[in-house]
């Protein structure tokens, strides 16, 4: 069956790729294309609920495709099946929301080619997870890679989006680099087939073992967002089409993670505590970083692409604690941090989605993206604005939402390691604890800004004024991961039970954690019931509404008390930048914040000031110390190369037989 | 006394006592500033009075501005549903434990921030801004103080920590606890807008970080937020108690055990109150830039309870 | 702890009001019932500076303090008009505060009361015939009560409010 669901969902995106291409009329490709590409991902979500379900594990392999490389190899186990669900439950809406939102490319061949590349992304982020063998999972991998570049520079009229690809190319591709150096060291001049590896793994000399990891860590590291290696992520995030960022957020950076967890949960032996150790302080880093940017940011995108980097950084702090609870042979406390990471992975894609879908909805309504353009939405697009506050309570974590049930559990597995472990942890996970609180708090700031700003009070532009609400199909779509939301955030237990099939599957001894409706931790006696807080939160908020409705005097609607101004301006409204200040100055250490003032002056006087000009802006500093250097590095050697190319072409034909003769002896020395 | 009809009355309790200790911090703050003051009974007929009052709704609000007052009640009564109050034995430990007491009070807080921008008014948003600021900013003391508490009390359930620390009072003796409860004291002052952090008195707008919040608001859902946050105060005193000093609270549900619990946080409620009173009349209002560094002292003792608790374990 | 040791030594230095208040109280209409059920003990006060020269304020400024205490009685100053039940208004009205003291009116949510304090605010006071003023407060939005005095005791001031609020008799009526 799931063998079934799993070729159908493969064939459907490959089918709607091609009918994007080849469909006469273009608005008939569009429908075609992408109704196969959610037909396409309700069939990758049957097959994944089906392996899951049923613990199932089955592989398939092929010599024919890709023989030159060893052939294909797929293997469905709970682990590829989870992530191949995050990429169906994040891929079904987007489709949706495309059909809607995409309307205007109908007469162009870039909408058939962003359709198509559309479809071909889904289907390499369908196999990576899936793949058994190197040569199938770096094939995928650069599909996915490939597909999604072109998707990120597709639109002309997106400013930085060029820059934005040449950023994202290059590091994605240095990651395939490194992935493909690790594979190497990891097959032990074996076969490159994961089964292998994973027998062969327990002899490697621990120097190539430290290699492997590092560099694993820096390719999946960099695809999924950990600092310092997420510069791309914000660039490339928001340039891309809303439905493509939804997808790039909610399961590409996922399949970062789930590289992760695939080559050192899986295919190694348990490493040592320093590694887990280094994990759990990159994603303490990857977090806090995150969340600093996404709360000072004006554009809406990147707010949510920096959100993304934090929610990322959370989901490493889990994986870096069950990588040193393994490493300390604490198997429950391992599966349990596992099953947390794995859990905000889900939880974070389906919120991400809906927010970089109802993102989308305000771009196309508002037709400008910036928070300070924005304002008053909540008037002009009622339904986008309700989808939108769910999104925005389930990033700022608030019960009952599934945003935090996951963080409510990382402070539960946080505060069981502190105190059932070694005393060498006694510093480092209280301030673990700590950050994840600060992120915590931070994150509600950024909610909070991000819906207020946008939606709230007067429209600040003229454009925000004339916002129109989304169509339908874009509706009906964002209702989807929404639902998704509540449902989860009311029943954890529907995603914790899946859960449960992947970490023992992975050989890690689950603790039961959920009793029916309610997670429960016998580690730390706790219980979190969150349909009994809906419930009362409900009741309380009714019983309040009644007590207002019943004992008051005359309502009457009035301008807003503006202190006895004549008139209420947008110019009196709090900006994005303004609501953020005050954080601004305490992580001041964090943002350099750069000031320059500029003076338009009458001619007649430097005295008469016509105009002052403020330009506030942080100082890229990540880029600034680690990336300059590098550029400049890879300029100059560029530019000794180029010296090479004097133009005499008998220096070209000579290069001919010198080249043969260096390859003669390298081959000769290999021997 | 089932659990249930207990862990209602219990929040009932804190419902209806809340403007009562409001209004003991007013009349012995006005005795200390060498006035007679008004009985401890006057917030109540504040608040008779301004649920019977008209409401002017602002024309650029939106349906946020009536779903806040709710959301803030909704959210303090639940989070009141989970705090021990005369007895150890909590049926509210079902629903959740200390985090997401803190979650059910940030969610209030979002919603209030919401509320405050929701108009378009520079004072709003000035609130808003500043309340998320400082609620940011308590939650890693808030966090390392359940943590400390936690590691001795093996859980962050509430009902356990209670009954643990009146099963081995040994636990209370030491630095970390009376460290811990000095930390969640000041991020207490912080959450419920006290002074040194912020002054509910005062009718200076720049000055203000909750009351800017609620500058548009009249009639009941003035009352309603008004009350709200009397509750929010009144339950963070009764758990800096019940959980840091907990003897006195009923053990078991007999009729005279119940009558001491009673009894036992009401006096400790009320000499948190007089502390509170009398650290409002010798402290002035902190700058906003000078609370982080008030938080950042908090967090340091938080920190430092927690890793001490580590040591004498 | 000086600080302690000085408010142990001073002690309460309120003043009692006298039941019956001073001729500068006046009542300029019949006040609504109901508005004087309602705010029987509790009341929210907002002072409105319609151009006053601050002689007024001075004084107003002395009845939350320790010698005159108007939070015995239930009264305390609010920030905001929405949250007022009162608004106490001093200063001839001049041209620039005209529109918003009504603006401060209509802000005010049913039932309300105004106070007038002052000789400007019945009158115009010392300014009566310029050119920056408009007219006396009654001439901008209806008054309920009025105290006369250039500036009026913190004392008068009390009484007159307790009197709209008919907790004290009236000393005269117009």
């Amino acid at each position: 069956m799931s063998e079934a669901a799993l070729a159908t969902a493969l064939t459907a995106c490959a089918a709607g790729a091609v009918l994007a291409m080849v469909w006469p009329s273009g608005a008939g490709a569009r429908r075609l294309s992408l109704a196969s590409a959610c037909a396409g991902c309700s069939a990758a979500l049957v097959a994944a609920i089906t392996v899951l379900q049923g613990s199932l594990s089955w592989t398939w392999r092929s010599e024919a495709l890709l023989q030159p490389l060893g052939g294909v190899s797929l293997r469905v186990d709970p682990l590829g099946a989870f992530f191949l669900l995050i990429v169906a439950v994040t891929g079904a809406p987007a489709s949706l929301y495309a059909l809607g939102y995409l309307r205007h490319l109908d007469g162009q061949v870039r909408g058939r080619a962003v359709h198509a590349l559309f479809n071909v992304f889904l289907a390499g982020m369908c196999v990576v997870p899936l793949a058994d063998n190197v040569a199938t999972f770096l094939f995928a991998w650069e599909v996915m890679a490939l597909s999604s570049y072109l998707l990120v520079v597709s639109d002309p009229e997106q400013e930085g989006a060029a820059a934005a690809g040449l950023w994202y190319a290059v590091m994605t591709h240095a990651g395939f680099l490194a992935l493909l150096a690790a594979f190497v060291l990891l097959g032990q001049g074996g076969p490159l087939e994961f089964p292998a590896m994973r027998a062969g793994a327990a002899t490697l000399p621990p120097a190539s073992q430290g290699v492997v990891v590092l560099l694993l860590l820096a390719a999946f590291g960099s695809k999924a967002g950990l600092v310092p290696l997420h510069v791309w992520l914000p660039r490339a995030h928001p340039a891309a089409p809303s439905h493509v960022s939804a997808l790039m957020s909610g399961a590409m950076v996922k399949l970062g993670v789930y590289g992760t967890i695939r080559v050192l949960f899986d295919l190694m032996p348990p490493l040592s505590p320093w590694w887990g150790g280094a994990v759990l302080a990159l994603g303490v880093a990857t977090a806090l970083t995150g969340v600093l940017y996404s709360v000072a940011e004006p554009h809406l995108k990147r707010v949510l692409a920096y959100s993304t980097v934090e929610n990322i950084g959370l989901i490493f702090v889990g994986l870096g604690f069950a990588l040193l609870m393994r490493a300390y042979g604490n198997g429950v406390l391992a599966a349990m941090g596992l099953v947390v990471a794995l859990l905000h992975t889900l939880n974070h894609a389906v919120f991400k989605t809906l927010l970089f879908l109802a993102a989308g909805a305000v771009i196309h309504g508002a037709r400008t993206s910036s928070l300070e353009g924005l304002g008053g939405l909540i008037k002009r697009m009622p339904h986008t604005a309700v989808l939108c506050l769910v999104g925005v309570l389930a990033l700022a974590a608030v019960p009952p939402l599934n945003g935090f049930t996951s963080e409510w559990l990382t402070f539960q597995l946080l505060v069981a390691g502190a105190r059932y472990t070694e005393p060498a942890l006694a510093i480092v996970l209280p301030l673990a604890l700590a950050a994840v609180a600060l992120v915590a708090g931070l994150a509600a700031v950024s909610a909070v800004r991000l819906f207020g700003i946008a939606f709230l009070a007067l429209p600040r532009t003229d454009s925000a004024r004339d916002a129109h609400e989304a169509p339908a199909i874009m509706r009906a779509a964002m209702l989807l991961p929404a639902a998704g939301c509540i449902v989860l955030g009311l029943i954890p237990t529907l995603a914790v039970a899946q859960l449960t099939a992947v970490v023992s599957d992975l050989g890690l001894p689950m603790g039961q954690l959920d009793t029916g409706f309610a997670l429960v931790l016998p580690l730390v006696g706790s219980q979190l019931w969150p349909i009994a807080i809906a419930a009362l939160l409900g009741a309380g908020a009714v019983v309040a509404a009644a007590v207002a409705q019943t004992s008051r005097g005359p309502v009457r609607t009035d301008t807003t008390w503006n202190c006895g101004r004549i008139a209420q301006s947008p110019r009196q409204e709090y900006t994005a930048a303004a609501f953020a200040e005050p954080l601004k100055r305490v992580f001041t250490g964090f943002y350099r914040p750069t000031h320059e003032v500029s003076l338009d002056v009458h001619p007649v006087s430097p005295y008469f000031v016509r105009g002052i000009t403020l330009r506030a802006d942080f100082a890229p500093w990540m880029e600034q110390t680690l990336y300059t250097p590098l550029i400049r590095a890879a300029r100059w050697v560029s530019g000794q190369a180029g010296r090479l190319q004097t133009g005499s072409i008998h220096l070209y034909l000579a290069f001919l037989p010198g080249a043969l003769l260096v390859l003669l002896l390298i081959a000769r020395w290999i021997r | 006394m089932t659990p249930i009809v207990l862990a209602v009355t219990e929040c009932l309790c804190l419902a209806i006592a809340a403007p009562a200790v409001v209004g003991y911090v007013r009349w012995l703050k006005a005795r200390l500033q060498g006035r007679r003051g008004a009985d401890f009974l006057q917030p109540y007929r504040d608040l008779r009075k301004t649920f019977a009052k008209g409401m002017i709704i602002a024309d650029t609000t939106s349906w946020i501005f009536h779903l806040t007052p709710c959301v803030v009640v909704a959210s303090t009564v639940a989070a009141a549903a989970l705090v021990p109050v005369i007895s150890a034995s909590q049926p509210g430990d079902q629903l959740g434990d200390l985090f997401a007491l803190m979650a059910l009070l940030i969610l209030g807080t979002i919603f209030l921030a919401l509320g405050g921008l929701d108009p378009g008014t520079a004072f709003g948003g000035m609130g808003s801004s500043r309340e998320m600021t400082v609620a940011a900013l308590t939650e890693p003391t808030l966090a390392i103080a359940i943590l400390s508490l936690a590691l001795t009390a093996g859980s962050t359930s509430l009902g356990t920590i209670t009954n643990t620390l009146l099963t081995t009072p040994a636990n209370a003796i030491g630095p970390g606890h009376a460290l811990a409860l000095a930390a969640f004291l000041i991020a207490m002052l912080a959450e419920t807008g006290r002074l040194p952090v912020d002054n509910p008195a005062t009718h200076l707008e720049l000055t203000m970080i909750h009351e800017a919040m609620i500058l548009e608001y009249s009639g009941p859902y003035l009352a309603l937020l008004e009350w709200a946050a009397a509750l929010k105060l009144t339950l963070l005193l009764t758990l800096a108690s019940n959980l840091f000093v907990p003897w006195g609270i009923a053990t078991s549900l007999s009729a005279g055990a119940l009558a001491l619990g009673l009894a036992a946080v009401l006096a400790k409620l009320a000499l948190l109150a007089t502390l509170l009173a009398v650290l409002e009349t010798r402290v002035a209002k902190l700058r906003l830039f000078r609370v982080p560094e008030l938080l950042a002292v908090s967090f340091t003792l938080a920190l430092l309870a927690a890793t001490s608790s580590f040591f004498t374990r | 702890m000086q600080l302690f040791t000085k408010i142990l030594r001073t002690g309460i230095v309120t003043e009692p009001l006298p039941d019956r208040a001073s001729s500068a109280v006046m009542l300029a209409r019949e006040i609504d019932r109901r508005a004087r059920a309602l705010f029987g003990r509790a009341l929210a006060i907002r002072q409105v500076d319609a151009g006053s020269c601050n002689g007024c304020e001075l004084e107003i400024a002395g009845l939350p303090g320790p010698v005159y205490d108007m939070e015995r009685f239930g009264l305390h100053f609010v920030a905001s008009p929405r949250h007022a039940d009162m608004l106490l208004v001093t200063g001839p009205v001049t041209r620039n505060m005209a529109v918003p003291l009504r603006k401060t009116y209509d802000a005010t949510p049913d039932p309300k009361l105004v106070v007038a304090v002052g000789d400007c605010a019945r009158t115009c006071g010392v300014f009566a015939g310029s050119y920056a003023v408009v007219g006396p407060v009654d001439r901008i939005i209806p008054v309920d009560a009025s105290i006369d005095g250039c500036p009026p005791e913190p004392a008068d001031i009390l009484q007159g409010i307790l009197a709209a609020l008919g907790r004290i008799d009236a000393g005269r009526r117009e």
